[in-house]
């Protein structure tokens, strides 16, 4: 029996030794690869990495090349439209799902499905619908309108938002199953409240209810920006980041300068910025969640 | 080797908070001794710190002359009841018995005639296969004593074990856990909040404060002689009666009254001159017949009236204080009557008015 | 997390509907079904295409039911489908995605689970720093520790292999599933591990004994949370694993995407949907439990 205090070391072992996955991950993986990246992100690393300083080289090569370019306005453009868009759409169908409608259950499962599926199949899918030759645009032409348009995956300038229309399909229904946990959550009575002041809907939603769902608007802010910003898949499978380069993101270029331009600096140097921008929305959002009261994650 | 559990110049603090503070406490063998304070004193830290769920920052535990300080909570010969049962859902009530002595790997047999012996002092044999979601309240309380009787140790411990149960069942457990007590002889350390669990069941009380232990002693000290004006607060129920004012000439000053206090037995010996607050009890104050052998007189007018049926709570005003007075329930008193009352200065206590110390 | 999730669908709280055939509930319901509509026809799409014949895909339009039903694409895109370099359907990537799929979910959610019990009830001085870091891990954009993790696994000589691949599954699912038993467990009555270790039980017995027997929703959500995660990963498994190991998600685009060949489209939809089909299947069947491991990423606890 212990009768002197143990070694601090040793107290609660099994909890220490239970923990070493954990240590290992955040040190190593995270914490290491990630300083591993942006330190080799200042060298001149080509097929190999190496330890060859160039500098900010590697950075004003980045945003001297078009492909980079592209790739940022691509998110930018494909970013902004989808944060809008997937929180309205979200909101709207959680709202119209909190009606006491009949079915809930029902276009509840359809809604979400899509998100169930990966990229690589909505990637898939929607090059199908979307090909000219087969898709809307000949089903349209063959109702009669034979001069109908609409090839957004063969056309460079609205190519992006071909992708969007996938995205919006396949992560709007998470946006949805997450407002609707929202709404749920909200008490009752500020419901009966707002009627007996004779308040219309709409007023109460934009007033009332909306502010009373900041936390969930903030965790699932953050959610779909750093979905957006991880997205690669999606391009990949459904136009391959053409036509040229037109639908190209930087997940994307990170991938090719890394694994088939040979050129690993150029890499490091993309994802060290893809690694900035989540933190420009994450930090924020930590000290505003965090910051002020501790010991809440 | 009379003391069953020491604590020693305990010390406990997370980062800066203080949560127990050089706490020193001797419980003697057999004994039944009721942790009692309001929530946050850390009644429920120090029992958690006996039983080795919390480590201490300083100081020793010693139990049975062992000194179990870093000790294993299993390992220290202790049986813990918990406040919410902490029945292990999974397993039946047999299940939950036994969890520990398997632990402990003891012999099957040895197991068997332990979970019988238990279940049958605290009769819950026909429960024994059942899973605690089909029990009530009382029946799983019960059973998590029953969880404490089978590790066949001398110190059990009670963490606020009758607070999730309705009254009636309160006072029901309350006498069973005196009873086994009383059989069992063991001793016994119960953390409450409810001062009639502490007074009903306790040798000796310890009102906690801060970390700290505010008084020691048996339910008569505690509620005939409690030594600061908190725990003359805490303890009694409806609470002292206080008027500020001050001892001169042996006797009390409190607006135009003066009460003579022959009678009191001062901590020093005798009176001394200071501001003080005087603590009289409402159940202590006469009325009637009996106000003409009291020292003190004076009469009120009656401002409001409380009937609990046994008691009447009569509510006035002396020396512009508010002051509270329990009558008999059979007594008629009406609303702005006047009536006299009697104080007796030796049931009275005396408290300096800076240190609020008993005088 | 928990709370919140499970008392999330008890009912909908908005204004109370009035007559059946009333203006709003016309225009609620109609919003409704062009809605549901719009996310169900590609699923209706996929299927119809991979029940035609080519002839039929080239005169008619993609929304007409097959005249004709043929399940050859669908016998073709599993066995002959051609990739590029071999032609042998998405059968091999469907074995390695099923060998790539249960390691993963088991490994991760035995390390995921002791860690979060761990810093649910033994926590360690330091233990919530690591924690943190692990948190903010889940928000680092993978490129950024795609190349590390490949020099990490190429010195331990596992660069390329599956079991690469399961590592690499087993940290990137660390973060969310480490939160969700860490939540849950800190959800548990505090005074049940009090009494356990009373009782004489240790770390591993408290948690097999008490902890996990009283868990298992959160393991069948994270169950269902790491097989859908695991099964529609693309991104590891071009970069860990090589050509033979290949999961079917990167069969799959390979041979969507083949530019050899004639296209065709009923053998690629054929294929797109039995890529679909395990998380499909896992999202139909589990139905709320799904729904609840998606919100538990979300609501934190």
């Amino acid at each position: 029996m212990a009768s002197t205090r143990p070694n601090q070391l040793f107290r609660n072992k099994s909890a220490k030794i239970a923990a070493i996955p954990m240590i290992v991950t955040a040190l190593f993986v995270f914490v290491g690869g990630t300083a591993w990246t942006i330190v080799y992100s200042f060298t001149s690393s080509g097929l190999l990495p190496r330890l060859k300083w160039v500098g900010l080289d590697q950075y004003e090569r980045l945003w001297d090349t078009r492909k980079w370019l592209v790739s940022i306005e691509n998110l930018a453009i494909y970013g902004l439209s989808m944060l809008v868009l997937v929180f309205v759409i979200g909101f709207i169908l959680a709202a119209l799902l909190d009606q006491k409608i009949r079915f809930e259950n029902t276009i509840r499962t359809v809604i979400l499905y899509p998100y169930a599926l990966s990229f690589v199949v909505t990637g898939l899918v929607w090059q199908w619908i979307l090909n000219p030759e087969f898709g809307v645009q000949n089903i349209v032409r063959g109702w009669g309108w034979e001069t109908f348009t609409f090839d957004p995956l063969y056309n460079a300038e609205i190519a992006i938002f071909g992708i969007l229309i996938a995205g919006l399909w396949q992560g709007s229904g998470l946006v949805m199953v997450l407002m609707l946990a929202g709404l749920r959550g909200i008490d009752q009575d500020v419901w009966k409240a707002a009627r007996v002041d004779g308040i219309p809907a709409w007023k109460t939603y934009l007033f009332i209810v909306i502010p009373m769902m900041r936390p969930v608007f903030i965790t699932t802010l953050v959610l779909v920006v750093t979905g957006i910003v991880k997205i690669y898949d999606l391009i990949v499978a459904q136009t391959g980041g053409g036509p040229g380069i037109a639908t190209e993101v930087p997940a994307k270029y990170v991938y090719d300068m890394m694994f088939q331009a040979n050129n690993l600096g150029q890499g490091f140097a993309a994802s060290t910025m893809m690694l900035v921008t989540v933190a420009l929305v994450v930090i924020p959002w930590a000290f505003l969640e965090f910051g002020g009261s501790k010991n809440r994650g | 080797m009379t003391n069953s559990v020491e604590i020693k110049k305990l010390d406990l603090h997370f980062g800066a908070v203080k949560v127990l503070q050089d706490l020193n406490l001797d419980i003697g063998k057999g004994e039944f001794l009721v942790l009692l304070g309001s929530s946050g004193c850390g009644k429920s830290t120090l029992l958690n710190c006996i039983a080795g769920l919390l480590d201490v920052s300083g100081g020793q535990i010693h139990i049975n002359g062992t000194n179990v300080t870093w000790a294993e909570p299993s390992e220290r010969g202790i049986g813990m009841v918990f406040q919410s049962y902490a029945l292990y859902p999974q397993m039946t009530v047999e299940g939950n018995l036994s969890f520990g002595l398997k632990n402990a790997k003891l012999p099957k047999a040895e197991i068997e005639s332990r979970v019988k012996r238990a279940s049958e002092i605290l009769q819950i044999e026909p429960l024994l296969k059942r899973k605690p979601a089909a029990l009530s309240g009382g029946q799983r309380q019960r059973v998590a004593i029953g969880r404490a009787l089978v590790r066949d140790v001398d110190v059990f411990l009670f963490d606020e074990p009758l607070s999730n149960l309705d009254a009636k069942l309160r006072a029901d457990l309350r006498v069973e856990i005196k009873r086994l007590h009383h059989s069992l002889q063991n001793t016994m350390i119960y953390v409450t909040h409810d001062q009639i669990e502490a007074m009903t069941l306790a040798d000796r009380i310890a009102i906690m404060r801060g970390g700290q232990i505010m008084q020691l002693g048996s339910p008569d000290e505690i509620y005939g002689r409690p030594v600061n004006k908190y725990v003359a607060d805490f303890i009694g129920s409806p609470s002292m009666n206080f008027l500020d004012g001050r001892i001169q000439g042996g006797a009390f000053h409190v607006g135009d009254l003066s009460i003579p206090l022959d009678g009191y037995d001062f901590a020093g010996g005798s009176p001394v001159d200071a501001d003080a607050t005087i603590g009289i009890r409402p159940e202590h104050v006469v009325t009637g017949e009996l106000v003409g052998n009291a020292a003190f007189q004076v009469d009120v007018e009656v401002s409001l009236i409380e009937p609990t049926g046994s008691d009447t709570l009569i509510d006035c005003t002396v020396a512009g204080n508010h002051f509270r007075v329990r009558m008999d329930g059979q007594s008629r008193v009406s609303l702005g009557e006047k009536l006299r009352i009697g104080i007796n200065p030796s049931m009275a206590s005396l408290f300096d008015a800076k240190s609020e110390l008993r005088l | 997390m928990v709370e919140t999730t499970s008392h999330s669908f008890t009912g909908p709280h908005g204004p109370k509907p009035k007559k059946a055939l009333s203006r709003r509930n016309i225009f609620l319901y109609g919003t409704l079904f062009v809605v549901t509509l719009y996310y169900a026809l590609p699923l209706y799409i996929m299927i119809v295409t991979s029940l035609k014949g080519m002839p039929e895909i080239r005169l008619g339009n993609i929304f007409a039911p097959p005249l004709e039903v043929t399940f050859e694409p669908w016998v073709k895109a599993w066995s002959q489908a051609c990739t590029g370099l071999t032609c042998d359907g998405l059968s091999t990537g469907f074995w390695n995605s099923v060998r790539i799929t249960i390691p993963s979910v088991i490994l991760s959610i035995i390390i995921a689970s002791v860690n979060g019990y761990a810093l649910a009830n033994w926590k360690f001085k330091g233990a919530n720093v690591f924690f943190t870091i692990l948190i903010f891990g889940a928000f680092i954009p993978y490129q950024v520790m795609l190349y590390p993790i490949v020099i990490m696994l190429r010195e331990i000589g596992l660069y390329g292999s599956l079991t690469g691949l399961v590592i690499v599954h087993t940290v990137f699912g660390m973060p969310i599933l480490t939160l969700l038993f860490r939540n849950y467990f800190s959800s548990l009555p505090e005074e049940l591990f009090k009494a356990a270790r009373v009782d004489g039980a240790g770390f591993w017995g408290i948690y097999f004994r008490i902890m996990v027997p009283m868990s298992l929703p959160i393991f069948t959500v994270a169950v269902i949370l790491q097989v859908t995660g695991i099964w529609n990963d693309f991104l590891f498994g071009v970069v860990y694993t090589g050509p033979d190991s290949y999961p079917m998600t990167v069969s799959l685009n390979n041979i969507v995407n083949s530019t050899q060949g004639v296209k065709e489209y009923n053998v690629n939809m054929a294929a797109t949907i039995i890529t679909g089909l395990v998380p499909l299947t896992i999202y139909f069947v589990s139905g709320k439990l799904f729904v609840r491991g998606i919100a538990a990423g979300a609501v934190k606890g």
